[in-house]
């Protein structure tokens, strides 16, 4: 099988190892073998190496070594924040933080709406059953 | 040389650093004016004579020495701090309770009393939890609160916890066993009123909020998969 995402300007990739886990950054530029000049709106662009980065589906439109207020332009105009989102590898980490967040009466009434859930499921379920059986 | 105490006397000398004055030996002299003194006296430096010691009773030697000698004790005057209430734990806070009788029950929070233990209440219509006194490190505060307007706990504190003192009976024989029986059960009227006169307004707070009631009728386990160190209380 072929690679379908390849390091390259513009790949937005997200960071798996160190300070900034979970933050995505943009690669703006390849240092060497093994390290790219990444950058983001909320943070001063740096070097980090490949092995820190999980790459992703997203690429925007940018020159190398962009200035920081086209970088932005750039990512406004992929709308990269949205894309990520609606993805299915973004929303499951959204998901899982909010389920991290949770407090202890939060994880009760999650609790309670599985039980509920389950129940209305079974309940289908059994009604399934009697017609097949009738 | 006196045996009053003086009244600690301002340096006339400002240090320029630790150890340096800023004004010479014959400076000082004359600025502490002991020219003047010693004008005032003649040119002699006043002198007293040593006061005459007070009488002491003659102290006789002592008949019994012991046979070894005991080292006293060190003075300790260290007082306890009053305990430090959790930020997290506020009048209202719901907490989980992890040791004792009611290990795992969820419990509101009413005050912290002056032994520093924690006064609790289940409601105890909600989890059989009465009005009880808990201590902070046997108890996880979570973020959920009751809202806790109108509730009055001023009458609680320590004292309304102590054991009653029991009386000392006379030994009968036979009705030895069944006297003591009958006294131990029963929960004088008042402190069932007390609970019931705290419980009806945590009740009604408890009621507003969904599920809360069923939260709080509920006891806290852990499951399969959940790490104490990485939950959110």
């Amino acid at each position: 099988m072929p690679f379908k995402r390849y390091v390259e300007i513009g790949r937005v990739a997200l960071v798996n190892y160190g300070e900034d886990y979970g933050r995505l950054v943009v690669i703006v530029d390849v240092i060497d073998q093994n390290r790219a000049l990444v950058d983001a709106p909320d943070m001063v662009r740096s070097q980090m190496n490949f092995k820190r980065l999980s790459l992703t589906d997203i690429k925007i439109d940018i020159k190398r070594v962009p200035k920081k207020r086209e970088l932005l332009a750039a990512m406004e105009a992929a709308d990269v924040k949205k894309k990520w989102e609606s993805s299915s590898w973004g929303r499951k980490l959204i998901v899982q933080k909010r389920r991290a967040s949770l407090n202890d009466f939060d994880r009760f009434k999650l609790v309670l709406a599985k039980i509920k859930r389950a129940g209305l499921v079974k309940n289908e379920l059994s009604k399934l059953k009697k017609e097949v059986a009738a | 040389m006196a045996a009053k105490a003086t009244v600690p006397r301002k340096t006339r000398n400002p240090d320029l650093i630790r150890g340096v004055g800023k004004y010479s030996r014959s400076k000082m002299y004359h600025k502490r004016g002991l020219w003047a003194i010693k004008a005032k006296n003649g040119g002699v430096f006043p002198r007293h004579d040593a006061r005459p010691a007070a009488e002491t009773a003659l102290v006789k030697p002592p008949k019994f020495y012991p046979a070894d000698d005991v080292k006293k004790p060190l003075v300790n005057k260290h007082k306890p701090k009053p305990t430090k209430l959790r930020a997290s734990i506020t009048p209202g806070t719901v907490l989980i309770i992890l040791a004792g009788r009611f290990k795992g029950k969820r419990v509101v929070f009413l005050k912290q009393l002056s032994s520093g233990l924690l006064l609790v209440t289940g409601p105890f219509k909600i989890n059989g939890v009465p009005l009880r006194r808990v201590n902070q490190s046997y108890v996880i505060g979570t973020s959920t609160k009751v809202d806790f307007s109108g509730v009055n706990v001023d009458k609680f504190d320590d004292k309304y916890f102590a054991k009653a003192v029991e009386k000392k009976k006379k030994k009968g024989e036979g009705e030895f066993f069944e006297a003591e029986k009958e006294e131990k059960n029963v929960l004088p009227h008042e402190k069932k009123d007390d609970q019931k006169s705290v419980d009806t307004l945590l009740i009604k707070s408890i009621e507003t909020v969904p599920d809360l009631k069923t939260y709080l009728a509920a006891r806290f386990s852990l499951r399969s998969g959940m790490k104490p160190h990485e939950l959110v209380f």
